[in-house]
């Protein structure tokens, strides 16, 4: 018995999971590819720090949505969520409250915000859809009270420097990017919070008979959720130095794009952070290769919704094998 | 010849594995009520879905009106005016009476909607059964009591000769059952021919002219029926009782492990109390919706409580959730192991793992190695036939999967385990395998609690048989000093004019 059990997992190199893999990240290479051969200015190592840099918003989103998605759920606040936490900060800067403090705090209103979107789900028993898209409004317009609709700026030339400056010629947006992927990467493939994540998606009511805490789960992917948003917000800002309360307007959707390219189901119980990381730079790689060949932004976006179709379809296919 | 208004002959069918109808034949006249009888799986719904179109059969002849028809599809036997009234109401809640009624028939004007024509159509049939029901009423507002007139209503709208009923009475008051009975006595009047699924087999005699009696799939007999045969139709149903095919084993029954008292819930239990000691399995009999797995469930903390206490160990536990109950050593197989059970998507390790994280992971990282340890561990020791451990769980036969379920619990300290129908839905040597399993764990001391339909399994298996019926405990049976008769007269003992 357990020879064969031996035998068959040695295979597992070409189980389902692993095929996704290989298919999402091959998509990547194939528009990296094409858009080399297209462009000489593409495959510099000065455009894909760019094309890193730019992608890391999203892809801070993207991974937060991805946790939501596999519940069975979705966000929709991580939007105004990243403009909340710009602002926030911001204005605790202008008050002379310490950079890291008041980035912190930032965290702190957006983590708020998660926790809220996770009670209402969890215990109100509400549509996630439902829950997020009034926070996501609601969020919209206590930013725009807060700064009466004017972009805060002037912002200390420190705060700039996370978004700007480089380390061993590296963009600072970069590590952070790669740091907490890491860190919610390791979470999700590692901890019991996510198995648990996974289990909700994939059967709610046996995780809780089994004895999951179910609503404590939801409660921090939620909260995961609006602090990743926030990290997003924070790195938007900084990068300006300065913190518009329109940011981040419509983002929500891209991070669902993201995931869902990279392998996340919205009917819950599937994806993975490294599928996420994938997906978020497909779209950005199509954003800037497009770019560099002159495609004008409103074709761009007809070429990215193809794409997100495309690649959902073609993972139904390979399921319905 | 006789003039039948349906004719079955030998009808057969066969779904993998098992023979659900073997030559079971029924015959129904013009003006009649026909009750169709037999215990869980005797092969009555099967039967009913053949007639309406649902499914086909694999041999055996259908004769509606003297004139032999094969229906493929429901809507052909609905041309032929055979209509069935299931026990879970197919009504779009959202819509109204009338459109209820006259849904894929509507009727229309210049290619707009005519509602007025529907609901002149509508009220002149509710008028027909002297019902107090409008045609705009909304169908969520209504009693579920109304509904089912309106679901008669839809089967006289498209002329039905033949209507099935299946459990109509099953959510009913007794008000609201006796104004069901005045509609099928109209029915009989118009000619109509009925068949009349129930387990209620006193109220039965109220409405039946005959009786056809099904067990295991195959026919057993037809019969004039009313109250004084009562005894007689029991013993149909029933048959003869197999003990031997079930592994009893005696056990050292110990102290009272687990205790439950005054529970009722708002899913319908009505004060029950009961008490389990350690090395005994005692099993909750009853019909369908008796109140048994609301019962467990709201034991195990899946569903909450209105009132009532649980002891294990005689100390006083507070259970919330089923979190609580499992900190507590207590554990539930739940009845419909795709839904509640397992995740299937989900891997065989994946899913034995889920409940014992808390054994497995580290201070920070679940540990793959370790989990793996645990799962093969389980999978050997019960015999799980899967080619790998990270094998889909949605690949595995019944057996397999229910296997799984259980041995995520094994693997824990357990004092008391509750298997609400562990052996619905799995072959006999899956069937056997649980048998032994149940009793291993009663030879370890646990407490089992067993909900079961079949009730040859209770006898074989169980050392006491609580008998539930309307949300209450009937009886507190011994085993070895009852049968299936005394066990169905207690599992049909419906309180007279209870409200619900």
């Amino acid at each position: 018995m357990s020879e064969l059990v031996g035998k068959i997992q040695s295979k597992s190199l070409f189980d389902s999971k692993t095929k996704q893999f290989f298919s999402t990240i091959s998509g990547l290479f194939i528009l990296i590819i094409i858009f080399s051969l297209n462009n000489e200015n593409f495959l510099t190592t000065a455009n894909l720090l760019n094309v890193a840099v730019q992608t890391t918003p999203i892809l801070l989103i993207a991974m937060g949505q991805t946790y939501v998605l596999i519940t069975g759920g979705i966000d929709l606040s991580i939007g105004s969520n990243i403009a909340l936490a710009g602002v926030t900060a911001a204005i605790f800067m202008k008050a002379g409250i310490p950079i890291p403090i008041a980035m912190l705090l930032g965290l702190g209103v957006t983590a708020g915000v998660g926790v809220l979107n996770g009670v209402m789900i969890a215990y109100g028993k509400l549509p996630p859809f439902i829950v997020t898209l009034g926070t996501m409004t609601t969020v919209r317009g206590i930013t725009l009270t807060m700064t009466q609709g004017i972009p805060i700026s002037g912002l200390p030339e420190a705060f700039n420097n996370i978004g700007i400056a480089k380390t061993l010629g590296i963009p600072n947006p970069i590590f952070i990017m790669v740091i907490f992927a890491v860190i919610f990467g390791f979470i999700l493939s590692k901890t019991r919070t996510g198995r648990y994540t996974y289990a909700l998606g994939s059967n709610f009511e046996a995780a809780r008979l089994s004895g999951v805490n179910a609503h404590m789960t939801l409660i921090k992917v939620y909260m995961f959720s609006g602090i990743l948003a926030g990290v997003a917000g924070l790195v938007m800002a900084a990068r300006i130095i300065s913190a518009p309360p329109t940011a981040g307007m419509g983002y929500e959707l891209d991070a669902v794009a993201s995931s869902v390219i990279g392998g996340a189901s919205t009917m819950g119980g599937e994806g993975a952070i490294f599928g996420t990381v994938v997906g978020a730079f497909i779209i950005g790689v199509l954003r800037n290769g497009l770019n560099l060949m002159g495609v004008s932004p409103f074709i761009q976006q007809i070429v990215i919704g193809v794409v997100i179709i495309a690649a959902v379809f073609f993972d139904k296919l390979r399921h319905s094998k | 010849m006789d003039s039948y208004l349906v004719e079955l002959r030998d009808i057969e069918k066969e779904f993998p594995g098992v023979k659900a109808l073997d030559h079971v034949a029924l015959t129904l006249k013009h003006g009649e009520v026909l009750g169709l009888l037999g215990e869980n799986g005797a092969g009555k719904s099967t039967l009913m879905k053949i007639l309406s179109g649902v499914y086909q059969k694999d041999a055996g002849s259908i004769w509606v009106n003297n004139e032999e028809v094969a229906f493929e599809t429901p809507k052909e036997a609905e041309a032929k005016g055979i209509a069935i009234i299931h026990q879970e109401l197919n009504l779009c809640k959202h819509l109204t009476v009338a459109e209820n009624i006259f849904l894929t028939r509507e009727t229309t004007k210049f290619g707009f909607l005519d509602e007025k024509e529907i609901n002149q159509k509508t009220q002149v049939i509710l008028d027909s059964l002297n019902l107090d029901i409008k045609p705009t009423d909304l169908v969520s507002s209504l009693q579920v009591s109304k509904q089912q007139m309106v679901e008669i209503c839809k089967a006289l709208s498209i002329d039905a000769e033949i209507i099935i009923m299946d459990e109509p009475t099953s959510a009913l008051t007794e008000k609201e059952i006796e104004e069901l009975f005045g509609i099928i006595h109209q029915l009989k009047k118009r000619n109509k021919g009925i068949i009349y699924i129930s387990h209620r087999l006193e109220e039965l005699a109220h409405i039946v002219d005959r009786v056809t009696i099904l067990r295991d799939g195959q026919y057993i007999t037809t019969m004039d029926y009313d109250v004084t045969q009562l005894q007689q139709v029991i013993k149909h149903m029933v048959g003869r009782a197999i003990k031997d095919k079930f592994p009893r084993v005696e056990s050292i029954i110990g102290d009272v492990i687990f205790e439950v008292d005054h529970i009722t819930t708002p899913t319908g239990v009505k004060d029950v109390s009961f008490r389990v000691r350690q090395g005994e399995i005692v099993a909750i009999a009853g019909l369908m919706g008796a109140g048994r797995t609301e019962l467990v469930r709201a034991v195990f903390g899946a569903d909450p409580i209105t009132s009532g206490e649980v002891r294990i160990e005689d100390q006083l536990v507070k259970i919330r959730s089923p979190r609580d109950a499992i900190k507590n050593g207590l554990y539930c197989v739940p009845e419909d192991r795709k839904k509640d059970g397992l995740s299937i998507k989900m891997t065989v390790n994946e899913n034995m793992a889920l409940p014992n994280l808390d054994f497995t992971t580290g201070r920070l990282m679940t540990s793959e190695k370790k989990e793996a340890a645990l799962t093969k561990n389980m999978v050997e020791k019960l015999n799980i036939r899967t080619p790998s451990i990270h094998q889909k769980v949605k690949n595995l036969s019944g057996g397999n999967q229910q296997k799984i379920v259980v041995g995520k619990w094994l693997v824990r300290d357990a004092k008391v385990i509750i298997f609400d129908e562990p052996t619905r839905g799995i072959d006999v040597a899956a069937k056997i395998e649980i048998y032994h399993l149940m009793n291993r764990l009663k030879e370890d001391g646990i407490a089992v609690i067993y909900v079961s339909s079949e009730l040859p399994e209770v006898l074989g298996l169980s050392d006491r048989v609580l008998v539930m019926c309307n949300g209450r405990l009937k009886a507190d049976l011994k085993t070895l000093d009852t049968n299936q008769e005394e066990i169905l007269h207690f599992a049909t003992q419906y309180d007279a004019l209870e409200e619900r």
